[in-house]
């Protein structure tokens, strides 16, 4: 009993302490992000194009895929009831609202998350951090906040591809290859969706969310890893499931918020 | 504890070699004067200054005038050689890219490696990309320079470029060395003075000449690389016979 009670004290003070440093952490990210966010635009450049143009083949074919089941689930539902010209609008609002701010999250945390920590952490593991202190160069203007800031730049508009590639495969199927009215699909789309209520709170406020949600585990993780490589496995690991975990958390506390009083 | 007591006047201009066994602190030892690490008690001053007691800036600032060649090489991997020993230059100062393009074939070829300047890290040696460490460790021509294990896992040939490099380099630039080493020979034949720490304290100091006469047998012990003595060769345990029978797993 008391080895038990003594074996959860542990875990939990090593999760408060994690939750500790991880909040000291973002706080160095910040101050950081300010000194060198106009002086070196290009570090953040170079990784926008390492965490999200290097993702963009997944965004699009997942978006694509995502979209088309939904027109056909959309289809084979809503024509029994003979609403299947409502279905560009439930394609346009699954998408906007959930499924491509959550996906997109879900997708980056496996594809980019993953990758800017097991980076980080190799950079520590292969002592370039320490390298990089002991030349006077601090590793959270010159490493860490640049990567941050590019995944939080990089995942709204992640989010905004997938959607309007979704809609795009939804669009396909349906019409296409459904023979739903293409006058139809586009007009209950435009009617229904709101561009602040919907597109604005669903794609942008939610996906900004995710990303510094995302981008926080992916650095904090890679930093703090242990410096062996089953220490950057495991801490690799825990960005891809943190985030997720984080994300799905986090979305049904902001749809609660946006959509609750509807 | 790590250390306990521990007292090192290192002197400008000259290369001081701390040796002692696996685990004893060096490598800390070198993190405390780069200020990397802080102290619990004492002090550690650097050029009149003390280390720990720094704020971030002057740290930094300190730092410009250090440099450190880490066991692994450190190399940015991403980077390739000529990159490498220009990153310093190009994070702390604002000169033309010729000037730059100067400096950096200027110290690649002081250690022999303006060749491979195209080249990436992963196509290094462990020798070479030491020496691309060591050159872009003087990039900025610090006034001290702390090495690592410096002769760690090196093949002779590379080793003995390199003991020759550290010598040269620093009466050349007229820097202070500081050597963590437990190759004795090596380091031994490029040192001006030694400090032998061990279990967090200095167990011998004098110059190579000297402690080579050593007489505690600890010394002794370490400079003739000898199996056994007072550093045991076996880790404390129960009695043998007594742990054989015991019969317990763990």
């Amino acid at each position: 009993m008391i080895a038990q009670l003594r074996r959860l004290g542990r875990f939990v003070l090593d999760k408060l302490g994690r939750l500790g440093r991880a909040s000291l952490f973002f706080m160095d990210m910040v101050i950081a992000l300010g000194a060198f966010l106009f002086t070196r635009p290009g570090l953040v450049i170079q990784q926008v194009y390492s965490v999200g143009v290097l993702s963009l083949p997944i965004i699009v074919v997942s978006g694509l895929f995502v979209g088309m089941v939904l027109g056909l689930q959309g289809y084979t539902n809503l024509v029994d009831f003979g609403a299947e010209s409502s279905l560009g609008a439930v394609v346009a609002l699954s998408l906007v609202q959930e499924l491509g701010p959550v996906v997109s999250a879900l997708l980056y945390a496996g594809r980019a998350g993953s990758a800017l920590t097991a980076e980080i952490g190799l950079m520590k593991a292969t002592e370039q951090i320490s390298s990089m202190e002991m030349m006077a160069v601090d590793p959270f203007q010159r490493v860490i906040a640049p990567r941050f800031l590019a995944g939080l730049i990089a995942l709204p508009l992640l989010a905004c591809i997938f959607t309007a590639v979704g809609i795009l495969g939804g669009y396909y199927v349906a019409v296409q290859q459904l023979g739903v009215d293409a006058g139809t699909f586009w007009s209950q789309m435009q009617g229904r969706v709101e561009w602040v209520d919907d597109i604005i709170n669903g794609v942008l406020v939610k996906s900004i969310a995710f990303s510094l949600v995302a981008n926080w585990i992916a650095v904090f993780e890679g930093y703090d890893a242990i410096p062996t490589s089953e220490g950057i496995g495991r801490a690799t690991t825990r960005t891809v499931v943190n985030t997720s975990l984080a994300v799905l958390g986090l979305d049904f506390m902001l749809t609660a918020l946006m959509f609750g009083d509807k | 504890m790590i250390f306990d007591g521990i007292d090192l006047d290192i002197p400008r201009g000259r290369i001081t070699v701390i040796m002692g066994p696996s685990g004893t602190g060096k490598t800390t030892l070198l993190r405390l004067i780069g200020g990397q690490l802080r102290p619990l008690t004492g002090t550690i001053d650097v050029a009149g200054e003390r280390v720990h007691k720094l704020s971030k800036p002057d740290l930094y600032r300190l730092r410009k005038q250090m440099g450190m060649l880490f066991q692994s090489g450190a190399l940015f991997s991403d980077l390739s050689v000529f990159e490498n020993v220009a990153f310093p230059i190009r994070e702390h100062t604002r000169l033309p890219e010729t000037l730059i393009r100067t400096l950096v074939l200027m110290k690649l070829e002081s250690v022999g490696l303006r060749g491979a300047w195209r080249l990436m890290p992963n196509q290094l040696s462990g020798g070479m990309a030491r020496r691309v460490a060591l050159a872009r460790a003087i990039a900025l021509d610090p006034m001290l320079i702390m090495y690592d294990e410096p002769f760690a896992g090196q093949d002779p040939i590379s080793m003995g470029v390199l003991v020759k490099l550290i010598r040269t380099l620093n009466d050349a630039l007229g820097m202070t060395s500081i050597v963590v080493s437990h190759d004795v020979q090596e380091a031994a034949s490029i040192a001006d003075y030694i400090y032998l720490i061990a279990d967090g304290r200095v167990m011998e100091q004098g110059t190579p000449e000297t402690l080579g006469q050593a007489p505690s047998a600890w010394a002794r012990q370490f400079m003739q690389a000898l199996p056994d003595g007072p550093v045991a060769f076996h880790y404390p345990a129960p009695d043998y016979a007594a742990d054989l029978l015991s019969g317990e797993v763990q």
